[in-house]
């Protein structure tokens, strides 16, 4: 019993090591062929519609409801201390910092991570990507790098649409629906919310979330087992993974980022 | 430098890990014949083909295309040796998100700079050559599984290989469709002087167009001939299998206990 749990346990973790060298060989290998995914850039276009445009409605609306949450709530914190001037900045910081990077992140990962394990798990059960082998086209330079930089290059581009619809959203709630002073909710916006700092480092966050939740995505699709099962383990396994890696990489990014502010 | 022989394999061996698929395999196929590999289902035969194609490397033993050893090929060598390949799946693999068009223009337009009206009139050709000019505008979710795998043919033949491989291209269809799908390797065989290699376990349908048939049997060749020396043949296994008979060499129960044990009889 303990020497079958025991085995049990080392080839788990054998399994695990070797998934791990063969996610980085993937890794390095999509690199080493994006050469494709530049020179005809109207396939990563294409794949950033799918990834990217297709993600823009849960994107938008999920940003304006978590803006008006924001507006409701930082209003009622605020006032309480008297400065309710404050609620733009409120609103913009935690959104350009935080929820945008990592609620965009999260949502993307539902949204356009799993669409992306399943249509390439299918593939590769259908044996799509071994009729392209055969047909002398490397699978990884056509299809997995021009997903990998569409979902890259979205990414930041969600993040920043989403933290701009919940701005939209705090102004409607804090200034319309609740009566801040609206010269007051934007000049406090604009003096507290520095570019590098604040809006930079939202970037460079969601852009690291982008390259994390696209590698698994693709990763877990070209490594499902060819069945039906095997495809459905994959696109969960993506979901979870790359949330948990998301909010993980968060924590990590913002302990760097944000040390030693005031 | 021509070769007789289009392809060569010479005493190959190959395992997907400790199950040995391939125990020293001696085939060849010369230019210009339709070649048959049979045999029952999961002896061998689709990894034959993945072999020839360089998709995996023998353990043993050499297989030559033209004249190069598959196995030793350097990636941009193996893929300027597989642009003179065809090969069908057996369920056509075609790409679900592009038109019928588009799927047999593939090739073209990642390995020629070809204007897209010569292009166009290309793939018409090949289209036409499957008789689905008519469906070009089609998604592959639209067509039934015999024209999905004429337009994987067509798309196989795009760039005019010397060689074409079809992984039971028989599997599933209709009478009709089989008749159509047999007629047309035949012909295409013969009209574009390509070299065939179907893998298959439809007896009666291949022997009517093939030029030599190798049977396969626990990872060795058992059996080899032309059309009529395989229905002369009084080999057993080779007899069950033309036959289509339940039970002899191959039996019909998968290995297991006495069945009186299993039942719990007798004590």
């Amino acid at each position: 019993m303990l020497k079958r749990s025991i085995e049990n346990l080392g080839n788990r973790t054998i399994q695990g090591v070797w998934r791990i060298g063969f996610a980085a060989r993937f890794f390095l290998a999509m690199l080493l062929h994006s050469g494709t995914a530049f020179r005809r850039f109207g396939l990563t276009v294409r794949e950033m519609y799918f990834s990217g445009v297709l993600s823009l409605i849960i994107i938008l609306v999920s940003g304006l409801f978590v803006g008006m949450v924001l507006g409701l709530q930082g209003y009622e914190t605020l006032q309480r201390f008297g400065s309710e001037s404050a609620l733009g900045t409120l609103v913009a910081l935690s959104l350009v910092r935080e929820l945008g990077p990592v609620l965009a992140g999260l949502l993307f990962a539902s949204r356009a991570g799993s669409a992306i394990t399943a249509e390439i798990g299918l593939m590769k059960a259908t044996e799509q990507l071994s009729a392209m082998e055969m047909m002398a086209v490397d699978p990884i330079a056509r299809v997995v790098a021009p997903r990998f930089w569409a979902g890259v290059i979205s990414m930041p581009l969600l993040a920043a649409l989403f933290s701009a619809m919940g701005i939209f959203g705090g102004y409607l709630v804090g200034v319309h629906l609740i009566g801040v002073d609206e010269g007051t909710f934007w000049s406090q916006m604009k003096s507290s919310v520095d570019f590098e700092q604040d809006i930079l480092n939202g970037v460079i966050k969601s852009a690291v979330f982008g390259v994390t939740i696209t590698t698994i995505a693709l990763f877990e699709g070209y490594d499902a087992p060819p069945t039906a099962e095997g495809v459905s383990g994959a696109t969960t396994r993506t979901v979870v993974t790359s949330s948990l890696a998301v909010l993980a990489l968060d924590f990590v990014l913002t302990a760097f980022m944000f040390r030693g502010l005031n | 430098m021509q070769h007789d022989n289009l392809v060569e394999i010479e005493d190959v061996a190959f395992g997907y890990g400790a199950r040995q698929v391939l125990k020293g395999v001696n085939l060849t196929a010369k230019r210009g014949q339709v070649i048959a590999i049979m045999g029952s289902s999961g002896c061998g035969k689709t990894t034959l083909l993945r072999l020839i194609g360089g998709q995996i490397k023998p353990g043993q033993g050499t297989v030559r295309v033209a004249g190069e050893s598959v196995g030793e090929l350097d990636p941009a060598s193996l893929y300027r040796l597989r642009r003179k390949m065809g090969m069908l799946f057996q369920f056509g693999a075609l790409f679900t998100d592009m038109s019928v068009f588009d799927n047999v223009a593939f090739q073209l337009r990642e390995h020629t700079d070809l204007p897209e009206d010569a292009i166009r009139d290309l793939v018409l050709m090949k289209l036409h050559a499957v008789g689905l000019r008519g469906a070009a505008q089609l998604m592959p979710a639209e067509l039934s599984g015999g024209m999905a795998r004429r337009v994987a043919l067509a798309r196989a033949i795009a760039l005019e290989p010397m060689l074409v491989m079809y992984d039971e291209p028989f599997a599933g269809l209709d009478p009709i469709s089989l008749g159509v799908t047999g007629n047309l390797i035949r012909r295409l065989t013969d009209t574009l002087g390509l070299t065939s290699l179907v893998v298959t376990h439809d007896v009666q349908e291949s022997l009517k167009i093939v030029d030599y048939v190798y049977f396969v049997s626990e990872g060795v060749i058992v059996a080899e001939g032309s059309a009529d020396d395989i229905r002369a043949s009084d080999l057993p296994f080779v007899h069950q299998f033309v036959h289509g008979e339940a039970d002899g060499p191959v039996p019909f129960h998968y290995p297991a206990p006495s069945y009186a044990v299993d039942l719990r009889l007798g004590g």
